[in-house]
Parts: C-alpha cells; sequence; structure tokens
C-alpha cells in the first residue's frame, strides 16, 4: 500500500520533470529546430537527388531512353557493372580473412593491422589513381617491363580495376570487424568442439550470424565501385567506348553541355544509390531480431 | 587464457597471412612506392614544388574550405543529429536513411547535382543570385560540395552518443532550476562535444582530399578556387609527373597524421564516454 503511494508520488514527480523539459526549449523552439533541420537535408540532400531526376527526364522520356541506349552510354555501364563484378568479390573475399584472422585471434600488432586496413580511406581519390600511375604508368617502376612485352595498365582496364580495388579495399573489412569482434569466438569453438570442420564452422556457425553485416559491407562497397570518379579518372585515360565508366561518361556530356545525357546516366547511379539506403533501412529494421538471436547463442 | 588455448580455431596463418599479403600488395607496396619515387626528386626541388604559389593557394583552399564546411556541419549536422534522436515526426525514417545518401551516391553525380542546383539560373541558384550571394563557380560552392559530403560523419557519430544520453540528468538540471540553455550548455554539450570534435574531423579528413563532387561546382580557377587534388591532376596532365608526387606526400602526409589524431581523440572519447 505504502508502496504504491510512494510509486505513484514519484511518477506524478516525473510527469512534472518532463513535461517542465519539454516546456523549457518550448514548443516554438522545438518546431524551429525541426524546420532549420529539414532545411538543411532538404538544400543538401533532398534537391541534389530531386534535381538528377528532374534533368534526366526533362526533354520527356524518349530523350532518356535514347541517351542511355547510345553505344557509348551502354558501354560505360557495361564497363561499370564489369569492374565492380571483379573488385568487389576480391574485396569480400579479403574482409572476410581479415576480419577473421582479427576477431579470432590474439596477437600482436591487432591495432597497427587495422589501422592499416582503414588506410585507403584516408588517401585522396586522385592519389589513390596516381599511385598506380607511377608503378605502371609509361615511365612508371614497371613500365618498360610493360611495354616490352606489349602490355597496357594505365590507360586501360586493368589500371581501372587496380584503382577500384584500392579505393574500395576496406568497406568490408570495416563492416565485419567490430561485428565479428563483438560476437566473440564460443560459437566457433563450440561447433570445433563437436567435431565440425574449420570450413563448416565458418559455413555453418560463423557465416549466418554476420550475413548482415556483410550484406551491407558488400552494398557500399559496390556502391563506390560502381561510382569511384577520381581515382578511375587518373588511370583511364577516358577513351570513349573503352575506358570510359559511368562517372567518367557523365563528366565527358556534362562538359559538353549534353545536360539530358549527363543527367540521364546520373540518374541511373543516383538510383543505385537509392537501393542502397532502402537496403541499408532495411537491414537495420532486421537488425534487432538479428542481435536476438546472436544473445541466445553463447557469444 | 595462454595464446595457444586462444588459438584453437583453425586457419590463423592461413587468414593473417592471406590478410597481411593481400593489404602489401594492393595497398603497402604501392603506397610506399609513391614515397619512394618523392625522393628522387631531391628536398630542395620538393620544397620547391610544394611552396610554388599556386600549389600553395590550392593546399590552403582545399584544407581552409575543408574547415569551413566541417565547421557548417558542426552546427547543423549537431541539430540534425538532435532532432533525429530527440523528435518524432512524420517521415522521420526516411530523413534518417537519407543522411547516407552521400556515402552512396557517386561524387560526379552529387558534383553536377549540385552545381545544377546552385548555379544561377538553378533552383537555389537563382533564389540567392538577387540576393548577391553567388555560389556555384566561386570558392563557396567548394564549401556547399565538401558540406554535402562530410554531413553523414557528423550526424552518425553524435546520433548513437546522443540516444544514450541520460534524460534524469537533463530533468535534474529543470529541477533544480536551470534554464534550457544553461542545461543545454551545462549539462548536455559537456558530454557530446568529443563525438561532435570526432564527427568534425572525420568530415575535415574526407573533405581535403575530396574531388569529384567539387571539380564541377568550384569554376576551378588557379589562386582562386582550384583545390590540391585537381592541382595534382593539372600536373599529371602536363605529364609533371614528380611534382605531382610532391603534392601528393605533401597530402598524404597530413592525412595520416589527421587519420592517427582522430584515432586518438576516438579512443579519449570513448573512455570519456565509459568513465560517465
Amino acid at each position: 500500500m505504502a508502496r504504491s503511494v510512494i510509486a505513484e508520488a514519484e511518477e506524478q514527480l516525473r510527469d512534472g520533470l518532463e513535461s517542465a523539459a519539454a516546456r523549457v526549449p518550448g514548443q516554438l523552439g522545438r518546431t524551429g529546430l525541426l524546420l532549420v533541420a529539414l532545411a538543411y537535408v532538404g538544400a543538401f540532400l533532398v534537391l541534389p537527388l530531386l534535381v538528377v531526376f528532374v534533368t534526366a527526364l526533362s526533354k520527356g522520356t524518349g530523350a532518356f531512353l535514347e541517351a542511355i541506349r547510345e553505344p557509348d552510354a551502354v558501354s560505360a555501364i557495361l564497363l561499370t557493372l564489369t569492374i565492380a563484378a571483379v573488385a568487389v568479390p576480391l574485396n569480400l573475399v579479403f574482409g572476410v580473412t581479415a576480419a577473421w584472422a582479427i576477431s579470432k585471434y590474439d596477437f600482436r600488432g591487432k591495432g597497427a593491422l587495422i589501422t592499416l586496413i582503414d588506410l585507403p580511406f584516408a588517401v585522396s581519390p586522385v592519389i589513390s589513381g596516381l599511385v598506380f600511375v607511377l608503378l605502371f604508368g609509361a615511365n612508371g617502376w614497371f613500365g618498360d617491363w610493360l611495354a616490352e612485352r606489349d602490355l597496357k595498365v594505365i590507360f586501360a582496364v586493368p589500371g581501372i580495376l587496380l584503382a577500384t580495388v584500392f579505393v574500395t579495399f576496406p568497406f568490408v573489412a570495416r563492416e565485419l570487424i567490430p561485428l565479428m569482434q563483438a560476437q566473440g569466438r564460443e560459437a566457433e569453438e563450440t561447433a570445433l568442439s563437436l567435431g565440425a570442420s574449420g570450413w563448416q564452422t565458418f559455413r555453418y556457425v560463423t557465416l549466418p550470424n554476420i550475413r548482415w553485416g556483410l550484406l551491407y559491407g558488400v552494398l557500399l562497397c559496390n556502391a563506390r565501385a560502381m561510382g569511384e570518379f577520381g581515382a578511375v579518372s587518373v588511370v583511364s585515360g577516358h577513351i570513349r567506348g573503352m575506358t570510359n565508366t559511368m562517372p567518367l561518361h557523365i563528366e565527358i556530356l556534362y562538359n559538353e553541355y549534353d545536360q539530358v545525357g549527363a543527367f540521364a546516366t546520373a540518374s541511373l547511379l543516383a538510383l543505385l544509390a537509392l537501393v542502397t539506403l532502402i537496403a541499408k533501412t532495411a537491414l537495420d529494421w532486421r537488425n534487432p531480431d538479428n542481435r536476438a538471436a546472436r544473445r541466445k547463442t553463447p557469444a | 587464457m595462454n595464446r595457444a588455448a586462444a588459438r584453437v580455431l583453425p586457419g590463423f596463418g592461413l587468414t593473417l597471412g592471406y590478410t597481411i599479403l593481400y593489404l602489401s600488395l594492393v595497398v603497402l607496396i604501392p603506397l610506399s612506392a609513391t614515397f619512394l619515387r618523392s625522393t628522387e626528386l631531391g628536398v630542395e626541388r620538393f620544397l620547391e614544388v610544394v611552396t610554388a604559389p599556386r600549389v600553395l593557394a590550392s593546399l590552403q583552399l582545399s584544407f581552409g574550405a575543408s574547415l569551413l564546411a566541417a565547421l557548417l556541419n558542426g552546427v547543423f549536422g549537431f541539430i540534425v543529429a538532435w532532432v533525429l534522436v530527440r523528435h518524432d515526426f512524420p517521415g522521420r525514417r526516411i530523413v534518417d536513411a537519407l543522411i547516407d545518401l552521400p556515402f552512396a551516391l557517386p561524387t560526379a553525380v552529387a558534383g553536377i547535382a549540385l552545381t545544377a542546383l546552385y548555379a544561377p539560373n538553378g533552383w537555389l541558384g537563382s533564389m540567392l543570385e538577387p540576393l548577391g550571394v553567388k555560389v556555384a563557380f566561386t570558392p563557396l560552392g567548394i564549401v556547399v560540395a565538401l558540406a554535402f559530403i562530410g554531413l553523414p560523419f557528423v550526424v552518425r557519430t553524435l546520433q548513437p552518443v546522443l540516444a544514450e544520453l541520460d534524460r534524469e540528468l537533463e530533468n535534474a538540471a529543470h529541477g533544480l532550476g536551470a534554464t534550457g540553455w544553461d542545461t543545454f550548455r551545462l549539462v548536455v554539450f559537456p558530454t557530446l562535444w568529443p563525438a561532435l570534435l570526432t564527427g568534425c574531423a572525420l568530415a575535415f579528413s574526407r573533405s581535403v582530399g575530396e574531388y569529384g563532387s567539387v571539380i564541377f561546382i568550384a569554376g576551378n580557377i588557379p589562386m582562386v578556387s582550384e583545390i590540391a587534388p585537381l592541382m595534382i591532376m593539372t600536373k599529371l596532365e602536363q605529364y609533371e609527373y614528380a611534382e605531382a608526387t610532391a603534392i601528393a606526400v605533401t597530402m598524404l602526409l597530413l592525412s595520416f597524421t589527421m587519420m592517427l589524431a582522430i584515432n586518438a581523440l576516438q579512443l579519449w572519447a570513448q573512455r570519456r564516454q565509459g568513465v560517465r
């Protein structure tokens, strides 16, 4: 009885304090803050996205379709897809391997290793391209060796691939390392003690636990691989129909004042970005279940 | 538990070996090669290149505009993060999802979109023009592009810390007679500022090297609106590889210093958070 009176009084006090807290910034202040935030997001995020689609369709859907069916556009789209199809799996395998090594074992220099994996994030895209020009370009370290064998890396597809792999290097690893470190290694150790092989342990214990984080890492890696501009711009040579990726194609058309053409190709990449964001939001919604499931396993 | 017992899982040598091999091939060897190439120039020539007026102006512009953009995001990113955590309004989830747009949208697309928007005949540019504000093709345009790129770093660093902020503390402050502003200044802000600083530093370090979103809106006038990455590009187009490398190495050294500083900052912020 006495306890419930105290609880009630406590509740009343808390309600009073909370409404006081709500009152102090004032309803006007709250609305003002909300409007400022929405205006900032609108001017910097919503309108840029909108302007891409509006400009792409400004001369009608016919002009839009023509722009993306044009042979140079098609070859740029194909090259972009090819580059992503090679670069993403390479960094996917690396990301899983690195996250496994870092999260499942103790060794010295782990912190330094994590910092080194992040290194490409701290490098300007232009420099990421330059690095490979200095190695494989005409007067680069391997320039003569490649020329003798009639091999081309810079101003050719392999250079674009190398620059893209470099730029997208940390994405999957970065997503998985904290996730797998939080999960610990007891689940895997239990599986092993029950007689599973190392591969089986990874396949049936680790992989199901990390699949959503892995998927998000892959999505981000893919978005960057398809959208990389600066690094690819340095190594590509901008040969139309040969070494032009979608972002480079956009640049050329834009500089030729072909607004509809540039924005039509840009709208395809903007759609990719939207799909990435939607998938991310969906994955975040799944996350609570995922986390609860993880808590049940001895982690 | 000793080390051997900690390594009951198989594959230590294989996974760590592959990690180090791939890291070396893709990142470490190419980056080291760049540093080695820059030594070919000799100290005197190196300094001459990076202190040439045009190069110096581009470095100043890249760092200055990045600082301004980070400050802008420090203020408005804070408000956005605050509103997303503390307010409930229709469409909150959509706005929250949109914050990551600069991570997902290719920089070239962002560049032409922002230029179209802020050009004198654009949706926003035509509204600003009568006020005498020119954004596109001026250094202000560079700040706008860098603010776009940096926004998610500030918001995403602040959000989790804001969400964990103990509202009881604020209520207690109110209960003790503090005004809203005092509560914010004396109770809320001291808890948040390490995260705010980390977010701004992350945005800053990303902005310094940014290229794609900037070159379309900048106008690229030497000494006025030519950013450092574009300077490297220009040198490359003139086949001045050694000069390009010298500028690149200067930027790399500055970026790596930033990266180490941010790592230290994050550790400190986490420790501060833990103590509380």
